[in-house]
């Protein structure tokens, strides 16, 4: 890894998770925190929105060598803000504007002047949502865990 | 005989307006939104989504409503939509043992590390008609909540137990192919590689995989299975797209997987230790997840050094057969106009029964010429 790879490594995992957060979002959740938003950017798609396919791969026996198991519907898009960043998503089903806003947003976290704020009041949102919804989820489960006891034979 | 076969435009429009008006049923009934199909009706919907081999639960609910429930001809819609989209990528495998485990179960070990979760399953109910749900309207029900926290963090995998020991096949990420094989790009070809054949049986239809598997158990190939581990929930999935060059997480989904647990006896070539078959399907597709396990488990007698003798080992006759799109078409294209074949074969057949006549005839009168001639022969005696 060159020097460079190093100092960029943070900013990558930084964005895959706010990218991972708006992907799993609900597109009128997003469009909720757009119409919100202060100063909304002028921007264009270079790219889509565009609906396509992804072909999902599991592993043989769960953890051996990959197969094909069947497409998911995607979309993707990448904006580009007036003089400013890029920004791209591919999200999972068939919202346009999922992705465009996605992408929109992608773009608007890396800008350093924005992005402390987009952080603090959109991701960490969505991302609290998301997991509320998914412990909401386990607890139900967790209720169906089997207790097993044991009885003594008494002699 | 050449006969034209034209006309049956006015019958053919009238019969999909007839169409249109039996599915929609009486119009005093209220209309079935694609939500009410997905939310009720959601195993129909993860039955279409695994067989027509495309995770989208609205297209799915939209094939349902217009195929009228009838589930093949649901598949069969949402392949043929499919292949009206670009592939824009391919995911990384996902990664199981990294699920949020909704229901997880083994058959082979009681107390394993993360428990029994049921999950919400038939298994426990009594199977009797539920005559409080023909009455709609009523409040909804409420599941229980446990402490979620007893489900965070990865849950081991029951098989990884028993590799641990070295008492079973290992599975693992080794050597393999890049790209994996795929059958929607290429025809299938024998003898057919792993990830094909679990490519073949992931869209396959379930009622087809449900007897092959059956018949395992029966003795026809048999390899005594034992439930090792199944597990449905969700699943993070990534892809690496060509203008990042890092992985990014595009969505869950939910899906079941099946580890089955094998009787080996050992080969020449293999120890005696358990084997091990695999099933994996979108939604919650867990008769399915087993059967597929199953008949992974019986294809893969070749690698072991069984010799195939059962119907569910003969990978030909399983991976050719397994596809209900296929199947169904060619069952099915028996109702299209064989005017021409037909009239051949009846040309074929009357032709066959005059020669035969005549043949008849002629045997006849050169036995009557025989017989005359003997009689002849006798009395000049």
């Amino acid at each position: 890894m060159s020097p460079l790879d190093i100092l960029a490594a943070p900013d990558i995992e930084e964005r895959r998770q706010w990218m991972g957060t708006l992907a799993k979002a609900s597109p009128d959740r997003l469009d909720e925190f757009w119409q919100d938003l202060a100063e909304k950017p002028d921007y264009r798609c270079l790219k889509g929105p565009e609906i396509g396919l992804a072909m999902v791969r599991g592993r043989a026996g769960g953890t051996g060598a990959p197969f094909n198991m069947g497409e998911m519907s995607v979309t993707r898009c990448v904006v580009q803000i007036v003089d400013g960043q890029l920004g791209y998503a591919c999200v999972a089903g068939r919202s346009q504007r999922h992705a465009e806003l996605a992408a929109v947003f992608d773009a608007l976290l890396q800008d350093d002047d924005r992005r402390a704020a987009l952080k603090e009041t959109i991701i960490s949102s969505l991302d609290r949502e998301w997991r509320n919804r998914r412990a909401k989820r386990s607890a139900k489960a967790a209720s169906t865990k089997v207790e097993f006891f044991t009885m003594v034979r008494g002699d | 005989m050449y006969v034209a076969v034209k006309g049956g435009e006015r019958a053919i429009a009238n019969s999909h307006r007839l169409l249109d008006e039996a599915r929609r049923g009486n119009p005093a009934v209220p209309e079935l939104s694609l939500e009410q199909i997905s939310e009720q009706l959601g195993l129909a919907v993860d039955r279409v989504m695994t067989e027509g081999s495309l995770y989208d639960r609205e297209l799915a609910a939209l094939a349902i409503k217009q195929a009228r429930g009838d589930l093949i001809e649901a598949i069969f819609l949402l392949r043929a939509y499919r292949t009206t989209l670009p592939r824009l990528a391919v995911t990384e495998p996902i990664e199981t043992s990294d699920m949020a485990v909704r229901r997880r179960i083994s058959a082979t070990f009681k107390d394993l590390p993360g428990g029994q979760v049921l999950g919400p399953t038939f298994d426990y109910t009594h199977r009797l008609l539920d005559f409080g749900l023909a009455d709609t309207g009523g409040d909804a029900p409420e599941a229980e909540e446990g402490n979620p926290e007893t489900l965070n963090g990865p849950v081991p995998r029951v098989l990884e137990i028993l590799n641990h020991e070295g008492l079973i096949q290992r599975e693992e990420k080794g050597e393999h192919r890049e790209p994996s094989g795929d059958l929607t790009r290429e025809s299938i070809a024998f003898p057919a590689e792993r990830d094909v054949r679990l490519q073949n049986l992931a869209r396959g239809d379930e009622g087809f995989l449900l007897a092959m598997g059956y018949s395992t158990q029966r003795g026809f190939g048999g390899n005594h299975p034992f439930a090792g581990e199944i597990r449905m929930g969700e699943v993070s999935v990534e892809i690496v797209p060509e203008e990042l060059g890092f992985p990014i997480e595009i969505g869950e989904i939910t899906v079941t997987e099946c580890e089955s647990i094998n009787q080996f006896k050992g080969s020449a070539k293999e120890p005696p230790q358990f084997t091990r078959g695999y099933g994996l399907t979108f939604g919650h597709c867990e008769r399915k997840a087993i059967a597929m396990a199953l008949v992974d488990r019986a294809l893969r007698c070749h690698e072991l050094g069984e010799d195939a003798t059962a119907p569910a080992q003969d990978e030909e006759f399983v991976l050719m057969h397994s596809d209900n799109v296929e199947a169904s078409g060619f069952l099915q294209h028996l109702k299209l106009p064989h005017y021409v074949d037909f009239q051949g074969e009846l040309v074929l057949i009357r032709n066959l029964r005059a020669e035969a006549e005549a043949k008849a005839r002629a045997e006849e009168a050169e036995a009557k010429e025989k017989a005359t001639a003997d009689a002849a022969r006798e009395a000049a005696e």
